[in-house]
């Protein structure tokens, strides 16, 4: 195989803070390269670099032995450099032909020919095996589909390197079986892809090598075939994580919260439970069972149509968030940045949030308590930081999770409710979670967890509820836990 | 080796330090440029006469400006404060008519009444039915004009009572003018309200990310409805003490004064799109866009042209805000 992209010695830093110290990546034409590292571990930065959204401060690029200066996002594409986002950015209004073509349509007499372009498209998406037509408006496609759209793109760009972000983050199993079918494709056609990722399995079956970035610099880089899981992660945290689920002594007291009956049509049906103090209770089910509905309407966010729900045995109404609130009930939803923090306020700011009712008198912030409060919550939670004045926009996602934490901690809730806690943070941070989770419900207090990972499930609830198809199709304790006897649960009513 | 990398480093740090400190100061620094480039050239400029006028015309703009602040903070837009401006203004001119014989605080009432009526309504149409701010204000725009020229069918109301005029041309110990003392408390209160209290917290958080300012709690479409009101109120303010001032109800006042307030905030980097921004930079952007149209006019230029100075200098201030802030 031949040598399709050299980067070597790349430095680069922000605001004064070296964030790449001198890193090595290469890349061969046909092959799938995996880049793992924790998150701020300089991942995104060195693709950025490569796709010339941030220019290096030092360091050598080299495509196919030239060296090469990729000095804007127009010039990467010149050089056959795409990259697939994590946050897919396509026209939504417009059809699947008309975001492949954006800027490049094919023009006859002046004017766009559409015929032109339908068939180019067709064309294109049946050499990649994608089954979608050319004039479906793409806000109308799933994920996984529009994900495919922008693949087709950068393909027709002559795309030799594709640089392929969390690819699975938000798409299905069965889907993810179809992209790696169209990644072997690619592979097939010489083109050379960047395939960064948290998740080992997919890791192990996709990629034929592997680099590990850690803390700004290139720790290590294996053939797959030869990586084991030990040695990735060891690598990527630069210690041995022996207990991922850190075991806990549950003690399980008392009801806390119970529904009787939720209700609201075509979200979740008749769903009720108890949860005890000292519990963490797993929600488990396929994506679209019905789990963040009915947690939002516990929440106050959404309005049930029947049932009743119950707090240390009193019947509460729960209109608005701020009801869900004053009942002790706190909520780390699963779009952190959409719902979890407020991205251009400081860190602190952010922490204090929901609490500013304690923080005030009847007129002013306490502002000498709240320093106090908020330093004394981020520094028991180790948010890693250089200031609390800072931007909570600039954190790590995993740090960024440690302030929506660190928020509602501040608030001393009764119950958390965790919708996917560790989505898209990584191992260190993630282990970091979970002892944070069981310090919590070790004070007595109460934990709903909703995961779609089952190892986290499985590992961190004492009692888990399966949801299928917006109804509790039945609750398992932890010593009758077991990945197939869940999964047929959570397939009941399909 | 070593060295070199510091070096860079350093380098590096430093040109991002300077792209803060223009993002930060850029304005005040134009402001005080500009200020002595024009006493230099022309010394009445900061003769203590001229200086008192310059701060007396400031503060009636600032009242719009700073309750603009609150508004796009959230990131929305009052477009209605220039009409409502003029409507309490004339409502205001109604009653502290000689004729009608009533105290000068029924008619400052009044007027300030109005503004809390269309900020109201704007926020009711903002905040709880969902009408896009631009729209909204907008038509709120429209009517408060409406409302202004019925009221006498377009004719001024002329002979205001004297306790009435003495808001808008009254001094203080015979030398400091009152508007500009209504509008140092105003600031004041606005400056305590934003930053020192909960909700002016919340004025960000909703700007910032209103779906994460809800799931803490925080009851978003109060926040939203009550910024409206305050802008409502302020622009009304501002057109009672401009009727003292003009000694008369006119029905043009505050005629296009929503675009300079605009204007002021966004010199003084409030971002239109919400949850960025600081008070202290509008005061510069209000002093700013005040020395220009007072130094301009001092230099003999026309007013014609002054208008073109005054939508580059808009432009260029938030071209400097943008390109350093990324």
């Amino acid at each position: 195989m031949s040598l399709l992209l050299e980067m070597r010695g790349i430095q680069k830093s922000f605001y004064g803070n070296e964030v790449l110290h001198a890193v090595n990546f290469s890349l061969e034409a046909g092959s799938v390269h995996a880049l793992m590292g924790e998150n701020g571990a300089g991942k995104s930065t060195l693709m950025n670099i490569l796709v010339g959204i941030h220019k290096r401060d030092g360091g050598l690029v080299e495509i196919e032995g030239q060296t090469v200066e990729i000095d804007s996002p127009a010039a990467a594409q010149k050089m056959g450099i795409a990259m697939i986002h994590q946050e897919l950015s396509s026209v939504v209004e417009m059809s699947v032909a008309e975001n492949i073509f954006l800027g490049r349509e094919p023009v006859k007499h002046g004017l766009i020919d559409y015929r032109q372009m339908y068939k180019q498209t067709e064309e294109l998406l049946e050499t990649l095996h994608i089954t979608l037509n050319p004039k479906t408006k793409m806000g109308r496609l799933r994920v996984a589909d529009q994900q495919l759209v922008e693949i087709a793109k950068a393909v027709s760009q002559d795309a030799r390197i594709l640089i392929m972000d969390e690819p699975t983050s938000s798409i299905t199993d069965r889907e993810v079986a179809n992209l790696y079918t169209i990644i072997r494709n690619l592979k097939k056609r010489g083109t050379g892809i960047v395939y960064i990722s948290h998740k080992m399995d997919e890791v192990y079956t996709i990629t034929d090598k592997i680099t590990i970035l850690r803390d700004g610099e290139s720790i290590a880089t294996w053939n797959t075939k030869e990586a084991t899981n030990d040695m990735v992660v060891k690598a990527m945290v630069g210690r041995e994580l022996t207990e991922q689920y850190p075991k806990r002594e549950s003690n399980i007291g008392e009801p806390i919260l119970e529904l009787r009956g939720l209700t609201k049509q075509g979200e979740f049906e008749d769903v009720s439970f108890t949860l005890h103090c000292g519990e963490i209770l797993g929600l488990v089910g396929l994506v679209g069972a019905g789990r963040t509905e009915t947690m939002q309407s516990l929440f106050g966010l959404a309005r049930a149509e029947a049932g009743e729900i119950y707090i240390k045995g009193e019947k509460v109404e729960l209109k608005k968030p701020a009801d869900a609130i004053n009942h002790g009930i706190a909520y780390v939803t699963e779009d952190r940045k959409g719902e979890g923090l407020v991205l251009p306020m400081s860190i602190a700011h952010n922490t204090t949030l929901p609490s500013m009712k304690e923080l005030s008198n009847k007129v002013f912030i306490k502002t000498a308590e709240e320093k106090s409060r908020t330093d004394q919550i981020l520094s028991e939670l180790r948010v890693k930081m250089a200031n609390s004045k800072l931007a909570v926009k600039n954190l790590s996602g995993g740090n960024q999770q440690k302030v929506v934490l660190a928020k509602w901690m501040l608030k001393e809730p009764d119950i958390i409710i965790f919708d996917e806690p560790t989505r898209g943070i990584d191992v260190g941070a993630k282990a970091e979670i979970y002892k944070l989770m069981n310090e919590f419900v070790a004070k007595g207090k109460a934990i709903i967890m909703i995961s779609s990972e089952m190892p986290e499930a499985m590992g961190m609830s004492d009692r888990i509820l399966v949801l299928s198809n917006h109804k509790v199709s039945g609750e398992l304790k932890r010593d009758e836990f077991s990945q197939n006897s869940i999964m047929t649960m959570a397939m009941q009513y399909m | 080796m070593k060295k070199e990398m510091t070096g860079e480093k350093s380098a590096a740090m430093k040109a991002q330090q300077r792209k803060n400190f223009i993002a930060k100061y850029g304005s005040l620094i134009a402001l005080v440029i500009m200020v002595i480039i024009i006493s230099l050239v022309k010394p009445r400029f900061v003769s203590f006469i001229n200086l008192r006028n310059m701060f007396r015309l400031a503060s009636i703009n600032g009242l719009l400006a700073v309750g603009m602040t609150f508004v796009c903070l959230t990131g929305g837009i009052d477009l209605s404060v220039g009409a409502v401006m003029g409507c309490a203004g004339m409502y205001s001119a109604y009653f502290a008519q000689e004729s009608m014989n009533q105290p000068a605080i029924v008619a400052v009432l009044v007027g300030v009444a109005m503004g809390l009526v269309i900020g109201t309504f704007n926020g009711v149409c903002v905040a709880y039915l969902k009408v896009p701010a631009f729209v909204g204000t907008l038509g709120s725009m429209s009517i408060a004009k409406s409302l202004t020229y019925l009221l006498t069918d377009a004719k001024p109301i002329p002979k205001l009572s004297e306790s009435f005029k003495y808001i808008g041309g009254g001094m203080i110990g015979g030398v400091l003018p009152v508007p500009i003392i209504i509008f140092a408390v105003i600031l004041a209160v606005c400056f305590l309200l934003l930053y020192k209290t909960r909700y002016g917290r919340y004025v960000f958080a909703v700007g910032g990310n209103a779906n994460a300012a809800r799931v803490s709690g925080i009851n978003i479409k109060k926040i939203i409805a009550t910024v409206y009101i305050l802008s409502g109120v302020l622009a009304a303010l501002a057109g009672v003490i401009t009727s003292a001032r003009v000694t008369s109800g006119v029905t043009n006042t505050g005629e296009g004064y929503e675009t300079d307030a605009i204007a002021m905030v966004v010199i003084g980097g409030t971002s239109l799109a919400g949850g960025k921004g600081r008070l202290w930079g509008t005061v510069v952007g209000i002093m700013l866009m005040v020395c220009l149209s007072s130094g301009l006019d001092m230099l003999g230029v026309g007013a014609y042209y002054q208008m073109m100075v005054k939508g580059f200098v808009v432009i260029m201030a938030v071209m400097l805000d943008s390109l350093s802030s990324d």
